[in-house]
This record gives C-alpha cells, structure tokens and sequence, in this order.
C-alpha cells in the first residue's frame, strides 16, 4: 500500500493546461523525490495535494488523490493536515515573535476548559496547558536531535534551526503519514543540509512517507529511494534511485543537454589591478568581513566563495555602498569612497544583489521599469529633460527580454509575478544597462532551475569574453564558480583565505572554506 | 543520535547599550514625563487639586484605554472606531433616559443594552477592516467619521419625527432631533456619594466610595498576600493537588516563573506602602495638606471594573482564542496556512473592542453627567489613542501598563497645561492650545517613531 497516490492529475489554469495526466506514489518510510524546472507543475501538484484555495477558485481539478488507499477529498490546508500529510515550507511558516513551542504547537495547542468555557460552550475560551504542550514540543524536538530551549523565541534562531522547528511542528501532528519538503535545503549552509538530510532519513525509518522536492541532485542521489520527474506538466520519468545517475536524471529533467563545460581561459593574461581592496570591513549582519584584501584584475571573472555566514556576501555589499563599510580602496588608481552607493553606481559598478525580492526588485513594478530605473536615475539615460523617453524605454526592454530570453507577458508585467529566473534575468538586465566598468553579481543562481541557472551563467560568460567586462561573482555553489571563474577567492572568518585556480583540487577548496588551508599546508597561521 | 546545540541569542549586551535600547523603546513616554514634570512645577498647583482632578480623570477614562489592547494584539493596530463602540453606549443611554429609568436598574439596562448593539456595530467593523487589510487604522477612523452621520441623522432628523420619543425633555422645541445636551443627572438624592434613584449620573461611581489611603492600605494587603502565597507556592503545589491547565496551576506553576527575589522586593515594596498608608488614614499622620488629600475619595466600583478589564486583558491571553489573536497578529499568512479563521478572529477581536468601549463611554458618561448628545463619542477616539500611546504602546504592542501609564500622563498634562499656559504666556488659552498639540503631535511622534524603529530593524 501507498502513503500517497496521485493519480491522473490534470489541472487546467484558464485554458492553460499545467498539469497533464501526473501519476505519483509515495511508499511509508521512503523517501521519494519530486524534480522538475520551475514551471514543470510541482507547485502546482502540491497545491493541489494540500487543498489551497488557488486550486478551488480556478475551477478544481481532476484526477484521484488516495491516502493509505483511500480516496480523499481535500477542501483546504487544513484538512490536509488532518488526513495526515505535512509541509515543511520554503518561506518558513514560522511565526517569529513566538517561542519553539508555541510555533510547533501552532493552532493545535493543548486545552483545558475553564468554567466560562464550559458555561458558553466554547472551547476558544479554554486556557492553554502550556506545560503539556512544552512536553511534545521537547518529544518532537528530541526525534529530530534539536536541542535547544523549548521556550527560546524563533526570532533568534538560525535559518538551519527554523526548518527544524517547522519539521518539528510537522512531526507532533498525530498520525502523520507524508511530509514534504518543498526545497528544504535552499536556505541552508551545507554542514546544516546534511543534519537535515540525516533527519529526513531518520523520520522514514519511522515509517513515514516523504517527498522531497529539491533542484539539488547530488542530494537527491544521496538520500532519496525513488525519484519522479516532470518537465512542462508531463510525468517524464519515475525511477528507483539505483538503476539512474546524476546525468541521466538532469538530462531527463532539462530535456536538453546540458553544457556547463569549463570555458577557456587562455590568451587573457592580464595583469592590470582595476580595483584593489585593502583591509576591508563591512557590518553586514550575519555576513559581517573583518578585514579582507583582494586585488580584482581587469577583464577577469573573479569569484568569490566560501560557506554561508563568513562574509562573501558582504564584500560586493560594502563596496557597494549598501552596507557601513571603512577600508582602504583604490579604483582605477584612485582612491575609492565608500559608502556612497550614488559614488558606485555613477562611477561604472554595477551589482545584481543576492535578496532579489528585497534589494533587487521593485516587485510591483514592471519589467521595462525595473530595467531602466537605476540608469534613468544616476547616468540620465531614457530622460529628455526630466521626462521618460516611453518609446526608447520599451524599445530597450523588449531587447533585453529578447537577448535574455525572459519569459513574461510583456514588457510592462509587474516583477513580483516571474518566477525566480526570469527575476533573475531582469537584475541582470537593469545592471547592464548600465554599461558597467565592473559587475558584481551576488548569488545569481539561487533557487531558480538548472535551464535558468545556464542560461545566466552562459550570459556572464559571454558578457566577460565579448564585451570584456570584469565581472566578480560571488557564489554559495562551488562548482558553478569552478565552471566560469579565472580565479576564486575563498572568503573565511571575514577574510581572505586564499584565491585559487578553478583546476585547484577539491581538497585546496575544501581545505580553503574550512579555514584550514594555512594550518595543513605551512604548518602555521593563515596568510590572506 | 547527533545532537545540536546552540544558545540562542548569546549575545551580551552592556549597560550601556541596554539603557540606549529601553529609552529608544520608551522615548515617547519619557518625552512625555518630562513634558508634565515641567507643566507641574510651572503650574504649581496644590497637590490636593492636582490629585482630586487626577483620580477622576483616570477613573473615567482608563476603561476606554483599555478596550483598544485587543486590536492591538490581534494585529489590527490602533482601533479609532472606538468612537462606535461609544455611539452604541450613548444610544443606550438615551433609550435609558427615554424611559426614565434611573439609578442601579438603569445603569444595568444601559450596559446590556450596549451589548447587541455593539456587537452589530462591531461585526459590520470587522468585515469592513477584513477587506482594508494593512489599512486597518485609516480604514477605522474614517468609519468612525461615516457612523457619526449616521449617528447625527438618527438623532437629529429621525428622533421625534419617524422613532416616537416618550421623554420630550431631551427633544428640541420643535420635537425633532434631540437636545445638544441631555442631563443625565437624577433629582432624588440617595446617598452621599451622589447615587440617586432616578438618574443616571453617578450611577456607578456612587454605589461605592472609598477614601483613597484606605483603598490603597487594602490593596497593599492584597498585594501583600499574593506575594507571599507566591513565594511559598511550591509548598502549596506540594501539598494540594492541582489540575494541570486549571486556573489555580496558571498562576501557582506559571510557564516562566519570576525569581523569588523578585517576590521578596515586592514584599519589602508593597509593605512599606501598607505601613504608610495605615499611618495616614488610621493614625492621621502627616503633614495638613496630606490630611486634605486623605479626605479624597475614589469610586470603588468603577475602579474594580477598570482592574476586572485589565484582568480580561490578561486571562484572554491564555485562552485558545488569546493566542489565536496574537497567531494573527504576528503573521496572518502563517496563521492562516495553519488552518486558523483569520478573519473570524479579527472580527471577534475587533467586537470585544466595541463592547469594551460601549461600556467604557457609558463608564465616562455617567461620571461626567451630561450627555452631549453630538460630542461626548467624536474626541474618544483620538484621545484614547494618544493616551496609550504616551504610555509607550506602539501599533503592534499595548499592554495595561501601558495604558495605565499614559492616562495618568496624559491627564496630568491636561490638568496643568491651562494654569502653566497662564504663568508663562498670561494665556490659559495657549496652554489648551498646546494640550491639543500635544495630543495629535504625541500620535504622529509615536507613528512615526514606529516606522523608523521598523525600517532602523530591517536595516540591522
């Protein structure tokens, strides 16, 4: 018998078809895996799975879901919890003024009635047994080996810490049969991804039934039984683990072949330092860098790694004026001001930031907008006197959504409504238009799908070697950085570690971001 | 089994920084104490005067603070239609003089009467805040504005002309639309405190008087009590068993138990205060302008239903539909996905507010003794609001302190400002002006600080 069985789900959007025929099942105590590029339907099959209003509102859907063999009907999130399927979010459904216990307990708190309640009858007016509720909190807590106070506020937990709670919350719920985890590793360093990938397996040896939505294969290779694939509605391919590789399966799941071949690096040896970095501190929280010293060279592509919370973010930030930085910089031989993000901009940097939907975006406003706002403001672009050049503006636009290939209704679609790559593009897009002496791109490819993720990396790529721009892009994931860089500075504890050569070994890079490089190769104390 | 251990929010801060923080936090309350620090020492008026204004103020307003805690918790901001919730008090207070019932009878009437109408009135609320989401509190003073032509129109056009009214003395001459001020004051003298049989001035103030150090000699033995009992409540939970989720183990075992040195201080605090106290209003010492203040008296009743809201304020929040309006408060989204009726729970929140204030308006009413039938609801509003806001509430968190703190600030500014305005300028009239000022500067000055305080928290 099955956890769950989808069967023959086929949902339509307005005559737009997004889900054809999908056949999905879920086996008790495996862990199976759902991949697909976005738009490929996985939301889609999850709204459906959970019941939300979306689903409803457009008309239903047909097709079978069958819990434990029975076929179910679910109306709302609610009642999907209690047929006895659970979520583990990727924006944390977590509420952060509230301690761990009163978020795993979230609207299943434990109750006792009073005498008022009991004289009106209503059970909203029963006290709260916050002592029991503090005892399933610490069961929950114990299953997942997440130990911390059960009181503590989740406002001043780690990212790695909050799914945990949040699967914490998904455990409690009695009878739980199917946890899924829409992308539960996006947000998460990778010493943090395996506890959670070590979690997910201890919670199928208790028999429960998960499925693991993920664009990360090697994880996928990792941990899951059986894997499932969609690709523009369509089922493609459901596959034990055993019997299918890494390549088979992002072949299946791209539908083309995927090329991110090494690039040639040769014939660009070019020593000239267009900016130089000295002693630079930058207070961005939680990627605070204490005194970093970096040379970038003209017409490279530097990048710039290491793990989450070392300050590889913050480089691009400070220089960039976003967040208070001191340190000595001299650009183009002079001497740079930081701080002043109107003295960056005008001065030929440009930044394409890591919060896309906070920084990067003006998510209500359209494409054409997006692309031109910063070039209208500090360079006068698409301006005839203070006023906007409309024509020149979508011309412009258009260009961009052609050469980028952004997929959208047009140029005047609001932001907030592309998905994730096509965001992505149009960061892009804004900080070229621009014409940038340099481009800083920070953490261009995350969350969005490998066919994207190409497609940017190839841009960067192509803008680097046709139009010789210097580009430093600075990346969580490694491999991508080894794929296009020249060179890679490993950032750790705020500084420098060290920059290697994309062909440098695996273990110089790990060695690198766990701040050990030095220690084992001198036998001393790092020199950045 | 691998195991995770992380403290979180390690962090140490210094004093320093710790200081810099509270007054940030409280930087509205702060500037406000100054503000009536200097207002007494200008004004300079005798202590007895500025006590006896005071108590009354506090004992007519407080409630109506207090009724605007809920929408706060429930993430619905500052309720400015509050001003509903106080038109229905004032339409039951005029079906009460209608009748011409008086005196204990008619204040019960009054105050149930206030129910059914404000929880009409507050349902038609909260579905119009449910679809104004994120505008709650535009959207709610601007209902507050529409009701009262409403308001106007039944009481003005309506009244005597299509709704028979039986007590022609609170219509005007031509029997159409009621009297700008209708006396709420009754004939027939009762009791020393003002209580009559056929009035409605009074009607709860009077039932009970107490001279003030003699109520605050009890509640210093109260206190007293409760303390101790909290001190020794292990050995009491030792001793008697008790149900777990009772209301006897919520407060004997509560979830985050203070220090017991936190008890001991209070015992030490709340017994020097006893001791003064009995000292006062049984020895008869001190000085003679204390003696004159010890002759001033504070209405019981009034004061416990103030003390029982504020107690309501607290109990709903360890109530299943407590932590539902603070679920809604700190994220709808997330309250939602986990099944919670958002807007059911916003509209309840928003009802109770009503009632509360219904109530409340019919609390100040009865003090004040006059019904200005076209005035007494339409200041409420703002004024409640900046009252609460002096007391350091923000728009996300109002707690009783709060509201205590700023009635008493907040009136003590309007009680001086006059008389500082006349020492300094020669003017009382530019102290009114300033106190006006004052009361919508204070708002703006905390609406803004909020947005700063956000943006400066998103920042770090």
């Amino acid at each position: 018998m099955y956890a769950l069985e989808m069967k023959r789900i086929t949902k339509d959007y307005y005559g737009n078809r997004v889900l054809k025929g999908v056949d999905i099942r879920v086996k008790p105590g495996e862990i199976h895996a759902l991949l697909g590029e976005n738009g490929a339907g996985k939301s889609t099959l999850m709204n459906i799975l959970f019941g939300m209003p979306v689903i409803h509102h457009t008309g239903g859907f047909e097709g079978e879901v069958l819990i434990e063999g029975k076929p179910v009907a679910i109306k709302s999130p609610f009642e999907a919890m209690n047929s006895g399927i659970g979520m583990v979010h990727q924006e944390f459904m977590l509420i952060p003024g509230f301690s761990i216990t009163e978020n795993i307990k979230l609207n299943r708190e434990i109750k006792r009635p009073n005498v008022i309640s009991k004289a009106f009858k209503n059970d909203s007016l029963d006290f709260l047994d916050f002592k029991e509720m503090k005892k399933d909190a610490r069961a929950a807590m114990d299953t997942l080996g997440l130990d911390i106070d059960e009181w503590a506020m989740v406002s001043g937990l780690p990212v790695g810490h909050m799914q945990f709670v949040e699967i914490a919350r998904e455990i409690d719920k009695k009878g739980i049969k199917l946890l899924v985890f829409d992308e539960p590793t996006a947000v998460l360093t990778e010493s943090e991804a395996q506890n959670l990938l070590a979690a997910m397996q201890r919670l199928a040896a208790k028999g429960i039934g998960i499925l693991f939505i993920t664009h990360r294969l090697d994880e996928v290779m990792q941990v899951a039984n059986e894997v499932t694939i969609l690709r523009d509605g369509e089922l493609v391919a459901n596959k034990q683990i055993k019997d299918t590789s890494i390549i088979e399966i992002a072949e299946l799941m791209v539908g083309r072949k995927i090329d991110l071949k090494r690039k040639d690096t040769k014939g660009k040896e070019n020593d000239e330092i267009v900016l130089s970095i000295k002693d630079m501190h930058v207070k961005m929280p939680g990627e605070e860098v204490k005194g970093a010293s970096l040379e970038i060279k003209r017409g490279e592509i530097l990048g710039i790694g290491g793990l989450a919370g070392q300050g590889k973010i913050g480089i691009a930030n400070g220089i960039m004026g976003l967040y208070a930085s001191r340190g000595e910089v001299v650009y183009e031989g002079k001497a740079y001001k930081l701080n002043d993000p109107v003295y960056a901009l005008s001065n030929g940097l440009s930044f394409v930031s890591e919060d896309r939907r906070g920084v990067g975006l003006l998510l209500d406003t359209s494409i054409e907008d997006n692309i031109v706002v910063t070039a209208m403001h500090i360079q006068n672009q698409f301006l005839n006197f203070g006023i906007k050049q409309s024509k020149k503006i979508k011309a412009h636009a258009q260009k961009m959504i052609a050469d980028f290939d952004i997929r959208c209704t047009g140029p005047v679609q609001i932001t907030r409504r592309l998905s994730g790559g096509n965001q992505q593009k149009v960061c892009v897009a804004r900080a070229l238009t621009m014409n940038p002496n340099i481009l800083f791109v920070s953490e261009p490819t995350r969350g969005i799908d490998i066919g994207a993720k190409k497609l940017v990396l190839d841009t960067l790529v192509k803008l680097n070697e046709e139009m010789g721009m210097t580009i430093v892009m600075t990346s969580s994931e490694l491999a991508e950085l080894r794929t296009i860089c020249d060179r890679i500075a490993i950032v750790c504890e705020g500084r420098i570690e060290g920059v290697l050569q994309p062909e440098d070994s695996d273990a110089d890079f790990g060695l690198m971001m766990s701040g050990d490089y030095h220690k084992v190769k001198h036998g001393r104390g790092g020199i950045a | 089994m691998e195991q995770i251990a992380v403290k979180p929010n390690g962090e140490k801060l210094t004093l320093k920084m710790r200081f810099r923080e509270w007054f940030i936090e409280n930087i509205v309350m702060i500037i406000f104490l100054s503000i009536c620090i200097a207002g007494i020492i200008i004004a300079d008026q005798p202590a007895y005067f500025l006590i006896t204004q005071l108590l009354e103020r506090i004992s007519r307003n407080t409630f109506l603070v207090l009724a605007l805690i809920i929408p706060v918790v429930a993430g619905m901001g500052l309720n400015f239609s509050i001003i509903i919730g106080a038109m229905a008090g004032q339409i039951a207070v005029i079906i009460a003089k209608n009748f011409n019932i008086g005196g204990l009878p008619g204040i019960t009437l009054v105050m149930v009467l206030c129910v059914p109408l404000s929880i009409l009135f507050g349902i038609m609320i909260g579905r119009l805040l449910n679809k104004t989401r994120g505008q709650e509190m535009i959207a709610s003073m601007i209902v507050g504005f529409f009701a009262n032509g409403l308001y106007q129109f039944l009481f003005l056009f309506l009244v005597g002309l299509v709704i028979p009214i039986a007590n022609k003395d609170i219509l005007l001459q031509s029997g159409i639309g009621l009297r700008n001020s209708v006396d709420m004051a009754g004939v027939i003298q009762a009791n020393a405190d003002g209580l009559t049989t056929d009035g409605l001035k009074y009607a709860i103030d009077g039932i009970w008087k107490m001279r003030i150090f003699n109520m605050v000699f009890f509640y210093g033995i109260m206190m007293l009590a409760f303390n101790s009992i909290m001190l020794l409540r292990k050995q009491i939970v030792s001793k008697i068993a008790i149900k777990s989720g009772s209301v006897l183990s919520l407060i004997l075992e509560p979830a985050e138990p203070k220090a017991d040195r936190a008890y001991r201080i209070r015992l030490i605090g709340y017994g020097i205060l006893t001791a003064v106290a009995f000292a006062i209003h049984y020895l008869g010492m001190g000085s003679t302008e204390l003696k004159m203040i010890s002759t001033i008296k504070f209405p019981m009743v009034t004061g416990l239903l103030i003390a029982l809201l504020a107690l309501f304020n607290v109990v709903i929040q360890k109530t299943k539909l407590g932590q539902d309006f603070r679920s809604v408060g700190q994220d709808q989204h997330v309250s939602k996905v986990s099944g919670i009726d958002v807007d059911k729970v916003r509209v309840i929140a928003i009802t109770l507010s009503t009632i509360l204030a219904a109530w409340g308006q019919v609390i100040m009413l009865q003090n004040v003794g006059v019904l200005n039938t076209f005035g007494s609801h339409m200041q409420i509003g703002m004024f409640s609001v900046a009252a609460l806001l002096v007391g350091g509430a923000s728009v996300t968190r109002a707690t009783n302190a709060q509201a205590f703190i700023g009635v008493i600030l907040f009136h003590t500014l309007f009680i001086v400002s006059p008389t500082a305005g006349k020492t300094l300028f020669g003017d009382p009239q530019i102290g009114e002006f300033f106190r006006a000022f004052v009361a919508y500067g204070v708002i703006g000055l905390s609406l803004g600080l909020y947005a700063w305080k956000r943006a400066m928290g998103k920042a770090t």
